[in-house]
């Protein structure tokens, strides 16, 4: 182990402002520790205390939860729940790879491995849990490993290259987790469970036996009711799992994942009570047997209960600060409702699942066809809702929840509850949300209130990214947007808010409504849909808005007569204004793939017309300093030379970055190249509300920045993965990983889809990552139209796709071919003069435009002098 | 508007198209030209904001009832009619005298 890195941050102004200030010791940086320390952080009385957090692993802490994800693409980094920074900003001293392992609760003071000293005058124990390992002989060989850490991940990932099959031993919530990483590895996946069915905790036998059946259609073997007795070499693979009840398995590695133990070794040692069966015993508060020692997290035992989940968790970490700071919070249970996606199946569970309770009803809807399992257990009674199963179909999970831990009566008639929606208003059978109380947690991840929510809309909250920033509400999983956009619009519409969406005062309609009435009523002009629609003229929101519209549909030609008055300066000239009048030029180069010869073209081009040269940031080369004039010029001569126009002055597809991939990419997995310029040929040219940015990367290490952008692609062994609205710019934004495993056709469909989707429903000037913020039903409903087909509309977004791509043509080529098109590039109407506001001056071997200053002493003198 | 000395002809009426300005240099001075609704109108072409020559390469259309154009730099409102900026009241643009003659589109220097 490398010793401990120590960064002492905060500067004590003098011993007596140390003496004076609390000493917190945080023994383990998990999600819980940190979700701690951010408390402690954030508290009004911070400046009272010192904090110092101890970790034994090499990184602050890290999303656990989606430590799959790192197996689809994510790094580390990505995982990251805070900085290095951040500690530092806020004051927080950490110690990394060096294990805290002996507590002095008389003394105060803890002692590291490494001999490090630190006294507390609190001390809080977030150790949190270690996997089981069953004692199976054989069980400490190589290949034989555990699923907790990013430094496990990278183990696991080592032995799959050196292997071909991969048994994981446990079929609860995160052994399946396991098995979709070796699956995703390229692994023959087993999956052993002792019990006889999977999740046996969270599912009854119905939910448990379609999980399965779903499971085992995705070439996943899984084994019930197996008991492992020894695990000896094998013959055709590495080793040979034999059962109690004598049959085998071979495999080449095993992954143990038959639940987690608490950490509480360090708190046995120095004799803090520990539960019968392992656990640091807590009261109310948190708090240990031993006076100003806590424990939170896994490693926590309340009432005889550990928690294996980070909500309840994050309620203790709360309950603690709130107890060391003087206050009174206590920790009262937390509801063990899960909802979650494994391999690629839907499962939730809510509370008494198992319909244990005594005297319980159940409701159970099945659908052998769609694969979906439902059930409801209600009280004997049938007024309270007791607990659910869903497979396979989740969407009532918020509604199920809600009622569960509240015990809010239940409608008439429980079974509508699961039934599937007949006219499509599940909610009428269902209850509203005005239903819930105050305290009822609409986001579980940030332990958001439904008060909350109220109050942020009542300060002045409109939209649900509103909601985001300033409540965090659908920020963790995103499972509650539904209900918080529910939330908003009730309350909104309680506050007599009424909500302007009017694109402007010439249409009363939004932007989507106008797409829609464009193609249901096949307008073609802006003139149709003003006379039929709007009112007035138009203006410079409407008209380019329109404009859009007509390009996304049709795809007519731009400078046709009735749709050049509609757009902006950039499109009508088909260049990009700059600060001075001026344009640059932006030709496409598809996926940043340019042959010599072209590239000396665009070079004498440059030369000639005297442009500055720049490259972007999309793999182009954009040419500046262009007056109107000179486009139709320059245009021709890229033209001849083969270029065509690279819509960089569009509201529209611009580039597809890639990086150099498998063709000559030691590392290199599938031909991003070839990819990225197969998406560019496909969609360049299509019009859309916002600027869509692409990128592909031939392998994980991600060089072409693809989680930056609207569509993003990354190579990995088993196909394509799929990455969508992600940004850069003012507000970045990771995309979202959307489907993985695709091949190349698999891929083109989705990203058809997924852009006629957006075109469809985006606002106007939304880039896809607001769009996703503002998406009803996020990322998961944006899967089930383009990949589940729910709304039946795959088929009609890839024609409209097909009808954009059909009708592309280059917009220079068309222009310099048309002579009464040209006459628009003149600078005067009357005159061959240059236009004398345009002033450059030379900066590092190039043009720039000439400032204020600079102006004013080269341009005066002779404008007085030419009148003479 | 100060009287009209002489009417100088920019281009032909077949030139300027409906709500697509034109740019025209006259007496060294730069000088949009619009068509609206039948009606011309005619503003000094440079945006004042960016003081760049800009303005006959803005949208046109109505806000509140007045006839604007919007610089295509920062988007700032210009009524056609007396040169007014909708956004700030201080700043206001010449405006220049403009009729259709003889199949000829004319603009008027004092």
């Amino acid at each position: 182990m490398r010793s401990g890195a120590l960064i002492t941050l905060v500067q004590f102004e003098n011993e007596e402002e140390r003496m004076s200030k609390q000493r917190v010791v945080v023994v383990g940086n998990g999600m819980v520790g940190h979700k701690f320390i951010e408390n402690m952080v954030s508290h009004e009385r911070a400046a009272d205390f010192d904090v110092i957090t101890f970790s034994e692993e090499p990184r602050l802490a890290y999303d656990r939860v989606q430590l799959s994800a790192y197996f689809s693409g994510a790094t580390a980094d990505d995982l990251m729940l805070t900085s290095e920074g951040y500690y530092q900003e806020n004051g927080v001293n950490y110690v990394l790879n060096d294990k805290v392992v002996e507590i002095d609760a008389k003394a105060h003071k803890v002692v590291t491995a490494s001999g490090r000293e630190e006294s507390y005058d609190k001390l809080v124990l977030a150790t949190g849990s270690f996997p089981f390992v069953p004692p199976i002989p054989g069980k400490d060989q190589p290949h034989c490993l555990v699923y907790r850490t990013i430094e496990d991940l990278e183990a696991i990932t080592a032995s799959a290259e050196e292997s071909k099959v991969g048994v994981v031993v446990g079929g609860g919530l995160l052994g399946l987790e396991a098995a979709n990483a070796l699956k995703n590895l390229g692994l023959k996946t087993h999956v052993v469970e002792f019990a006889p069915r999977l999740m046996a905790v969270q599912l009854d036998e119905g939910g448990g036996n379609l999980l399965r059946q779903k499971i085992e259609s995705l070439d996943v073997e899984v084994h019930t009711e197996k008991n492992t007795q020894e695990i000896v070499p094998g013959e055709q693979c590495r080793y040979r799992m034999n059962f109690a009840d004598g049959t085998h398995l071979e495999t080449d590695m095993i992954l143990f994942s038959a639940g987690i133990r608490p950490q509480d070794e360090l708190a046995r040692q120095f004799d803090i009570e520990i539960g019968e069966r392992g656990g640091i015993k807590v009261d109310n508060y948190c708090k240990t047997s031993v006076d100003d020692i806590y424990a939170i997290g896994e490693c926590a035992l309340w009432e005889g209960r550990i928690f294996g989940l980070v909500a309840p968790g994050y309620q203790m970490a709360k309950v603690a600060v709130s107890h060391i700071m003087g206050g009174e919070e206590a920790f009262t249970g937390a509801d063990m409702s899960t909802k979650l996606k494994l391999l690629g199946v839907d499962v939730a569970s809510v509370g008494d699942a198992h319909g244990r309770t005594p005297g319980s009803l159940s409701y159970v809807y099945q659908d052998g066809v769609s694969e979906v399992y439902k059930r409801i257990n209600v009280s004997a009674d049938g007024k309270t809702l007791l607990g659910a199963v869903l497979v396979g179909e989740v969407e009532a999970y918020g509604t199920l929840q809600q009622m569960c831990v509240h015990g809010m009566p239940l409608p008439e008639s429980p079974e509508a509850l699961i039934l599937p929606a007949v006219d499509g208003d599940a909610a009428a059978a269902g209850m509203g949300v005005d239903a819930l109380p105050d305290a009822a947690h609409i986001c579980t991840c940030h332990e958001v209130t439904k008060g909350q929510i109220c109050s942020a809309v009542e300060e002045g909250a409109r939209t649900l990214a509103d909601l985001k920033s300033c409540t965090k509400a659908a920020t963790g999983c995103g499972g509650c947007a539904a209900l918080t956009t529910q939330l908003l619009n009730s309350e909104l519409e309680k506050l007599g808010v009424e909500v302007n969406t009017d694109l402007c005062e010439h249409f009363a309609y939004t932007r989507q409504e106008l797409y829609h009435i464009v193609r249901v009523e096949k307008i073609r002009s802006f003139e149709e849909l003003l006379a039929s629609h709007g009112k007035g003229l138009g203006c410079d929101i409407c008209k380019p808005t329109a404009a859009s519209i007509l390009a996304s549909c049709w795809n007519e030609y731009i400078l046709e007569e009735p749709h050049a008055g509609l757009q902006d300066t950039n499109d009508y000239f088909m260049a990009n204004m700059q600060k001075n009048g001026t344009y640059s030029i932006v030709p496409r180069v598809a996926g940043g793939e340019i042959t010599p010869d072209k590239l000396i073209v665009l070079g004498e081009v440059a030369k000639k017309y005297n442009l500055y040269t720049k490259i972007t940031g999309g793999q182009r080369i954009d040419l500046f300093g262009a007056q109107q004039h000179e486009l139709p010029l320059i245009w021709k001569e890229l033209v001849d030379a083969g270029f065509e126009t690279g819509h960089a002055y569009g509201k529209s597809v611009r580039t597809v970055k890639s990086c150099v991939g498998s063709t000559w990419c030691r590392y290199g997995v599938l031909d991003s190249v070839g990819m990225a310029i197969r998406i560019e040929e496909r969609y360049k040219g299509l019009r859309s509300p916002h600027k869509l940015k692409f990128a592909v990367s031939g392998c994980t290490r991600e060089c072409a920045e693809a989680q930056s952008k609207d569509v993003g692609v990354i190579a990995t062994e088993n196909g394509w993965s799929l990455y969508v609205c992600g940004n850069g710019g003012m507000k970045p934004r990771h995309a979202d990983l959307f489907a993985t495993g695709l091949d190349d056709e698999s891929l083109i469909r989705y990203i058809d889809r997924f852009l006629m989707f957006y075109i469809r429903t985006a606002d106007r000037l939304q880039r896809t990552s607001v769009w996703m913020d503002n998406l009803e039903g996020g990322l998961d409903y944006l899967k089930s139209v383009v990949i589940d087909d729910k709304l039946e509309l795959g088929e009609e977004l890839e024609k409209e796709m097909g009808i954009v791509i059909d009708a592309y043509q280059c917009e220079w080529k068309t222009t310099i071919e048309n002579p009464e098109k040209l006459k628009r590039f003149r600078t005067f109407v009357n005159s061959d003069a240059k236009d004398n506001t345009v002033v450059f001056v030379e900066e590092r071997e190039q043009i720039r435009p000439a400032t204020e200053d600079e102006i004013v002493k080269f341009v005066e003198p002779e404008e007085i002098a030419e009148p003479a | 508007m100060s009287e009209v000395k002489t009417w100088e002809i920019i281009c032909d009426a077949s030139e300027l198209e409906a709500n697509l300005g034109v740019r025209a240099l006259i007496q060294n001075q730069q000088v949009a030209v619009f068509r609206v609704q039948g009606k011309l109108y005619a503003i000094d072409n440079v945006d004042p904001f960016s003081n760049a020559s800009v303005l006959s390469r803005g949208i046109v259309g109505d806000l509140n009832g007045q006839v604007v154009v919007a610089s295509p730099i920062y988007k700032q409102h210009f009524n056609l009619e007396n040169g007014q900026c909708l956004e700030d009241e201080s700043v206001k643009l010449k405006v220049f005298p403009v009729k259709e003659e003889a199949g000829q589109i004319q603009v008027g220097v004092a």
